[in-house]
């Protein structure tokens, strides 16, 4: 789940939704030296990473905080994403706003999001303003002044959020519940916004602590993309952010891991606002980090297969052939520090229930580990993989996306740049023994949510 | 903002409602900067495409639009256009459904449909080398789309299953009323979804009536950015689109003016109440319209620093969205607000954006607001609407369909610095001085209209 400090543009509160697959696109076979990636550290341990495009005369600037929801301390849920929108109120230097008056002045682009693993800032501006956005993005990474003045009204704009996202959605209602129940153990059990009992209560305590533990230059990541030189971001960078003092070292992100999971379970919910129901299916998997060699490109392959779009098994089979659903599909979230979640879902459409729908996805999960995936399938679900890096590289916040949040979550440069050489080398018979290994359906959480006056799933 | 939504946590599983009542298009494209040189290409049978060469990335990115769009659907048959939009990839020429997509895989080529009120268009993303095949397959999907039984049904159950599973969302129910209260008899009234009931008066002959008077030469739009010269173009123009009618036949759509000085509450126990108001807007071809936009920029545009977001949200807390925008539609101009604040605070968010918009009537922005609003202006459009192939193709086409010539990037620096102070004062003073329409979705607002 990704939140962010989103501006309602024009008619409709659009989404922020800077969301990356697992199966980041890199950069393949690409000849030129336009489109080389660089990649260095300044003295005070903050990465950065330049991917130059010179096709406009744009450049989008990034920072990356290697801290998300799930590093929360325990009581205090929300406080990251809480603390991404306190980022842009004041601070020693500049007056609340200032910040977005500057790059409104130009007409530039600004947001922020927060995620489970990484939280990341971001201006699209034209070059000439490039470094007045890095010295005010500095500025903020320390400088921040919080009252309680601030806090307070900010408070409630985040408990508005809540209630636009989850309490006025039953589907969202129901994916926390199921996320919870699926996660025993890891923090991913906890909501990104947070529970809003514990929203309620978060302070300037909680928020000051936060910033000092976390926002530091050797916790975050810079990703310049656009027209700009390596040369020139390498400069401005070691005016700017590099005369931040390095701060504390932060411990290696070891969070809580999963038991082994032995049950099956089920969460249902029921609301008014519902008129058909629908069903998901999620078990714990792992993701890039903590996968063994190929297992998470496997997975990724075979969330593709199964239930990636159109040509895939569970779009053809139910909603083509068999026509009892009105939609139909699989999901693999790959870019996560620790292990992560494979979900299916479904629902009916016309006279079938969802009971049926429900059992021909199982069926098809079965067809899989029993007799694999086809030579055909495979080769075309890693084409389309391979081709949608090509089509990334047509726009700069895209691969700023991608490069951030492989590294963010503990990936490298180098990870992404031999993603594609992975993804070809990837058997069918790994993909078979992916879905053997995880799809158990006796280790699975099923999520349903239901009309309000209905009896029968 | 970059959308990359693919296989991702974005795809739900759940029917998810959205936050906004969606009846309304998006305004048209407001200003420019030129950095991209746009070339006029005419085919050997007329038909004109604007070109913007770039090699830099191996792809072809095509954008194309027939202006008629669900607002031409016949009485009784509403969801017509909206349903043709899903039969494209559908079976086309000599390809069936299952031929077709696999062709359209093979070839690595992205193509998709979609319909407005005033307007059937469509987008195509080709790596270049495969080009050949790619706008094979487009020129299939335009010209010969097959309209099979089997997807038919298929694709129109798909619809209805969707307009059941948000029969009882109340954001869907609201945005269904406040149409038919803004718009009354009017097309524009109409869900361009359709209904249970007239999707299935829907039969193959609708579909292929309505493609051979609305698919015609005369009505096209056609922009595309990437690895093709103008010479190739050419041909592709005539090979894609050559042998589709020269005329199209459009029924009349009369200009309709939204119906203001009304409210609409509807009653749901929500937590949190949506307000919505509806001003007059002003018309693209209109003098006023950019000191309007300037105007509707400063009140509640897109920024962190507009007058509704500063006072709604900033000082104090009542709501995560509130903005503003101007809509333009082929028949009709509006000024919208929306916002969504918890609902024992409701009439207080009411009475505060009534106030911002009375003090914007009766004074209009300073002279510094101005200013800065257009810097905004002529900084933005660049970031917004030039930034990949496919947004330099949507702007490229936006500016056709609002006859806006190609030499719009240029000239729009100084329409925009010519704007005066007293001007966006006029025109704040003609529109919102207005009694708008307001519609509250949630429980009873206490406090009357605010």
């Amino acid at each position: 789940m990704i939140l962010g400090l989103l501006r309602a543009k024009r008619s409709l509160p659009a989404v922020l939704a800077l969301v990356l697959s697992a199966a980041a696109p890199a950069l393949a076979d690409v000849p030129g030296k336009e489109w080389s990636v660089s990649s260095f550290s300044l003295d005070n341990g903050m990465q950065v990473v330049v991917i130059p495009d010179h096709r406009a005369p744009i450049v989008t600037h990034m920072v990356w905080y290697k801290v998300g929801s799930a590093d929360e301390p325990p009581g205090k849920s929300g406080i990251a994403h809480f603390f991404e929108h306190l980022m842009f109120k004041g601070t020693a230097n500049h007056k609340a706003g200032e910040f977005g008056q500057k790059v409104a002045e130009i007409g530039g682009n600004e947001n922020a999001f927060t995620t489970y693993d990484y939280t990341a800032y971001h201006q699209t501006v034209t070059p000439s303003a490039l470094e007045t956005m890095m010295t005010f993005e500095a500025d903020r990474m320390r400088n921040l002044v919080l009252t309680d003045a601030v806090i307070g009204p900010e408070r409630d704009v985040i408990l508005e959020e809540r209630r636009s996202r989850i309490e006025n959605n039953p589907g969202a209602l129901l994916n926390e519940e199921v996320d919870a129940t699926l996660f025993q153990n890891e923090p991913y059990r906890i909501p990104v916004i947070g529970w809003m009992h514990e929203i309620e209560q978060l302070n300037r305590v909680d928020a000051t602590a936060f910033y000092d533990r976390y926002y530091a230059p050797n916790n975050a990541i810079l990703v310049v993309a656009g027209d700009v030189e390596p040369d020139r971001v390498k400069e401005l960078a070691e005016k700017t952010y590099g005369k931040i003092a390095r701060g504390p070292d932060l411990p290696p992100r070891i969070r809580p891991k999963e038991p082994e999971q032995n049950t099956k379970r089920t969460v249902e919910m029921t609301d008014a606002r519902v008129s058909v129901p629908s069903f998901s299916k999620a078990w714990v998997v792992p993701s890039y980090q903590t996968a063994k060699p190929g297992e998470a490109e496997a997975l990724d392959l075979l969330s593709e297969i199964l239930g990636g779009g159109n040509r895939s098994r569970l779009y053809q089979e139910l909603v083509v052939k068999q026509g009892i659903a009105s939609s139909a599909g699989a999901y693999f979230e790959g870019t996560m520090v620790d292990d992560t979640s494979f979900t299916v879902y479904g629902a009916p459409r016309g006279e079938a229930g969802l009971q049926q729908v429900e059992d021909a996805v199982d069926v098809e999960i079965r067809r899989i580990i029993k007799d694999g995936v086809t030579a055909d399938e495979l080769e075309k679900a890693k084409n389309r993989f391979v081709r949608s890096m090509i089509f990334a590289r047509d726009n700069q916040a895209s691969m700023a996306n991608i490069y951030g949040s492989t590294l963010a979550t503990g990936g490298s440069v180098a990870d992404v740049e031999q993603w594609p050489d992975r993804i070809r080398a990837v058997t069918p018979d790994q993909i078979k023994d992916a879905a053997a290994k995880y799809l158990n359906p006796d280790r699975s959480v099923a999520g349903y949510l239901l009309p309000a006056q209905s009896t029968q799933k | 903002m970059a959308m990359m939504a693919m296989r991702s946590r974005m795809r739900l599983s759940f029917a998810t409602a959205t936050l906004a009542l969606v009846f309304l298009v998006l305004p048209a494209v407001v200003a420019a900067r030129a950095e991209v040189k746009i070339q006029e290409v005419k085919s050997d049978k007329g038909i004109t495409a604007w070109l913007v060469e770039d090699y830099s990335v191996p792809i072809v990115a095509v954008r194309f639009l027939f202006d008629g769009g669900s607002s031409q659907d016949p009485a009784g048959k509403e969801g017509l256009a909206n349903l043709m939009t899903g039969l494209f990839d559908e079976g086309a020429g000599d390809l069936d459904s299952d031929a077709f997509q696999n062709r359209l895989d093979e070839a690595g080529a992205e193509m998709g449909f979609s319909e407005s009120n005033d307007a059937v268009g469509g987008a195509m993303r080709m790596l270049a080398d495969e080009q050949d095949e790619a706008f094979e397959l487009l020129k299939l999907a335009v010209e010969k789309p097959r309209f099979d039984q089997a997807p038919i049904d298929r694709i129109r159950s798909q619809i209805v299953a969707g307009i059941v599973a948000n029969a009882r969302d109340p954001e869907t129910e609201a945005s269904r009323k406040w149409a038919e209260a803004i718009y009354g008899e009017h097309p524009y009234a109409r869900p361009d979804q359709g209904t249970e009931k007239s999707l299935g008066t829907i039969a193959a002959d609708d579909l292929r009536a309505f493609h051979k008077s609305n698919f015609a030469r005369d009505n096209l739009h056609v922009a595309v950015v990437g690895a093709i010269d103008a010479e190739t173009l050419k041909k592709r123009l005539d090979q894609v689109f050559g042998d589709l009618p020269e005329k199209s036949e459009m029924r009349k759509v009369e200009r309709v003016e939204p119906k203001l000085g009304q409210t609409l509450q509807i009653e749901y126990p929500l937590p949190q109440t949506s307000l919505q108001l509806v001003y007059p807007g002003v018309p693209r071809d209109a003098p006023d319209f950019l000191a309007a936009a300037l105007m509707e920029q400063i009140l509640g545009g897109g920024t962190f620093s507009s007058r509704l977001f500063d006072e709604v949200r900033e000082k104090r807390g009542l709501a995560y969205s509130v903005s503003s925008a101007l809509i333009n539609q082929e028949h009709s101009s509006s000024l919208i607000i929306g916002t969504a604040t918890r609902s024992d605070r409701a009439a207080e968010t009411l009475a505060v954006v009534r106030d911002v918009v009375r003090k914007m009537a009766e004074e209009g922005p300073t002279a510094e607001e101005l200013e800065a609003a257009k810097k905004y202006m002529l900084g933005a459009y660049a970031i917004n609407n030039l930034d990949s192939s496919r947004a330099i193709a949507n702007t490229l086409v936006d500016l056709q369909t609002d006859e806006l010539g190609i030499d719009y990037m240029q000239r729009r620096i100084d329409l925009i610095s010519a704007v005066t102070l007293d001007q966006v004062k006029a025109v704040a003073q003609k529109l919102l001085s207005v009694e708008p329409a307001v519609m509250i979705l949630g429980p009873k607002l206490d406090g009357g209209k605010g």
